[in-house]
């Protein structure tokens, strides 16, 4: 056996897993550009596996059988999850993949308390140092909320519960009642660290799982993108505090990495949407406005077209814009979108697509739908990048999206959306807007756009639209 | 390792990884996002020492499931990274434009 090699807390062993996240590091580094984002992943891979390696050398390792049916286990349901998602339900794997992180770190915290318990009982330590103490509690409830909520979160994008915001009376009331006592749980533990009671941390750990429900159940689906970037920084911050508690390096700067990978995100999202974080999870989104814009049912004057005439304007216009949106995604037409924008091609019409940070339900879902369809990342242009260019874009075409282009956002400052950065198709000649029918997003408010002397409304699914528009093209 | 070191590091690997991750652009997001959940796998470290030094079947339970969820992360999280990068990178421009020729 080659067991027992290293010492833990050596100077070895501490000194590989330095390297291991040194490699963290470089390989995300590596990830800020896509023709040295695939070497980065392996690099980052490398790192993990002289991590795991370095931890099996460790004195004090043992119990083979179990680490071999635990990696195995994982190794499986990770090597099949991982070939069988669709690139839309990424959002989904995500969520499950920061439940999982969460919920190891809450078992883990779990097992330390119970090994200081026993140590104290065989009167090895007079009680379990605060230092240790405190970072086990945090990773605790950070763990479990992490892994509750994002079971939660995963329903919502599996459709297995209602993705409207769930409203529970008193929600407010009953998470802040939950958050006190969790508090009061784990002051008691600390204060009395010479004998804490397992009961009281099964408790706490109960509570953070109820209110990591509580508080991503009423999160409506758009919301989608901050909620789960919000649980990733989560499970960083929870891995780094169980380093703190095993007094492992590796655990802490990877924790710490992730932890600020998922704090940048869901501050981008919620810029993107012109909220704060406290207001998505603290308020379902719309409320009262989104009755008052539902509910008037006279019908404004729109355009309605064809796929021939969208066709038509299409392949004589200079410079194409495609904004694709969530509905692309549910219509899976992101294949038959490319094909449209091939055709345009062909015929000399220069094609981008204009990503709004928060299209798809997750931060870069678009990106990753397009890319998916062979779409040349060249062509994925960043909001900020595309705006200027609308004037001088012949054609608009808007799949599956709405409220990220409703010009209400800049023009009315009374709107619900006001103030959330848009791309601004209202600018371009024209504007082509496939959608299934007038009804409004998820804001629940009517888009303005729709009813502009140069938009064109083509009502079909985005799959068969998109498919009809390149074969029309085809024929011209 | 004192409690100050370790809160060194952390304040440090926290700038590190704000600098770096803030360099991550837009379209990249959804990988780097597959890939810290793989990097977070990371806490199968603490799963393999628990059950190192479990003593009772509640523990070996807990720490098997431990690794068991880290490694989903891991090998998962760097498997579907890995597929998704690939999509971004097998199109280099002049292979696209041999494709398009190819094609018409």
């Amino acid at each position: 056996m080659l067991q027992a090699v290293l010492q833990p807390g050596g100077d070895a062993a501490t000194a590989l897993y330095i390297v291991a996240f040194s490699l963290f590091i470089i390989g995300i580094k590596r990830g800020t550009h896509p023709t040295t984002a695939k070497q980065g992943n392996l690099v980052a891979a490398v790192g993990m596996a002289i991590a795991v390696v370095t931890t099996l050398l460790l004195d004090g390792i043992g119990n083979w059988g179990l680490i071999a049916l635990g990696l195995g286990v994982g190794t499986a349901v990770g090597v099949i999850a991982s070939v069988r998602v669709q690139m839309t339900e990424m959002p989904q794997m995500v969520a499950l993949y920061n439940g999982v992180g969460g919920g190891a770190v809450a078992l883990i915290a779990w097992a330390e308390i119970r090994h200081g318990i026993s140590e104290i009982d065989h009167g090895t330590i007079a009680s379990i140092p605060l230092d240790t103490l405190i970072p086990i509690l945090f990773a605790a409830v950070v763990g479990s909320v992490s892994f509750w909520g994002s079971n939660i979160a995963f329903a919502k994008l599996q459709d297995l519960i209602p993705t409207k915001p769930l409203a529970v009376p008193g929600q407010q009331v009953i998470n802040a009642v939950l958050l006190i006592g969790i508090l009061a749980g784990c002051v008691s533990i600390a204060v009395g660290n010479d004998d804490p009671s397992q009961l009281t941390f099964i408790a706490i750990l109960i509570g953070a799982g109820l209110l990591g429900n509580l508080v991503v159940l009423p999160i409506g689906g758009a919301d989608m993108p901050v909620v789960i970037s919000l649980l990733n920084a989560f499970t960083g911050l929870s891995a780094a505090a169980a380093g703190f508690a095993l007094d492992n390096v590796a655990l802490i700067v990877a924790g710490t990495l992730v932890g600020s990978s998922g704090t940048i995100l869901t501050m981008e999202m919620a810029t993107a949407m012109n909220r704060s974080v406290a207001n998505v999870l603290f308020a379902g989104f719309g409320g009262a406005p989104s009755g008052g814009g539902g509910g008037s049912t006279e019908e404004r004057p729109h355009v309605s077209i064809g796929a021939q005439d969208a066709a038509i304007k299409l392949a004589y216009a200079d410079t194409v814009v495609i904004v694709p949106g969530y509905g692309l995604a549910v219509a899976q037409a992101q294949h038959a979108i490319k094909e449209v924008g091939d055709e345009l091609e062909k015929r000399g019409v220069t094609v981008n697509y204009a990503i709004h940070p928060v299209a798809g339900r997750m931060p870069g879902h678009m990106n990753v739908l397009l890319a998916e369809a062979d779409v040349p990342y060249e062509q994925l242009k960043e909001m900020e990048e595309i705006n200027p260019e609308m004037p001088r874009t012949d054609v608009a075409v808007i799949v599956g999206a709405n409220d990220v282009t409703n010009p209400a956002a800049k023009n009315d400052p009374d709107s619900p959306i006001a103030g959330m950065p848009i791309i601004e198709v209202d600018q371009a000649q024209q504007v082509i807007v496939i959608k299934r029918s007038l009804s409004p997003g998820f804001a629940g408010i009517d888009n303005d756009l729709f009813y502009e002397a140069n938009t064109s409304m083509l009502f079909d699914d985005a799959k068969k639209a998109a498919a009809d528009i390149a074969a029309e093209i085809q024929n011209l | 390792m004192s409690l100050m070191t370790e809160i060194t590091i952390l304040v440090l690997a926290a700038f590190v990884g704000f600098e770096v991750i803030s360099k991550v652009p837009t379209t990249l997001h959804t990988p780097l996002m597959s890939q810290t959940n793989a990097i977070h796998g990371i806490v199968m470290l603490g799963g393999l020492i628990v059950v190192g030094y479990a003593n009772d079947p509640l523990e070996y339970v807990i720490g098997t499931i431990a690794i068991a969820f880290g490694a989903i992360n891991i090998v998962g999280g760097f498997m579907v990274t890995d597929r998704m990068l690939g999509m971004f990178s097998k199109k280099p421009k002049p292979k696209a434009e041999a494709d398009g020729k190819g094609g018409g």
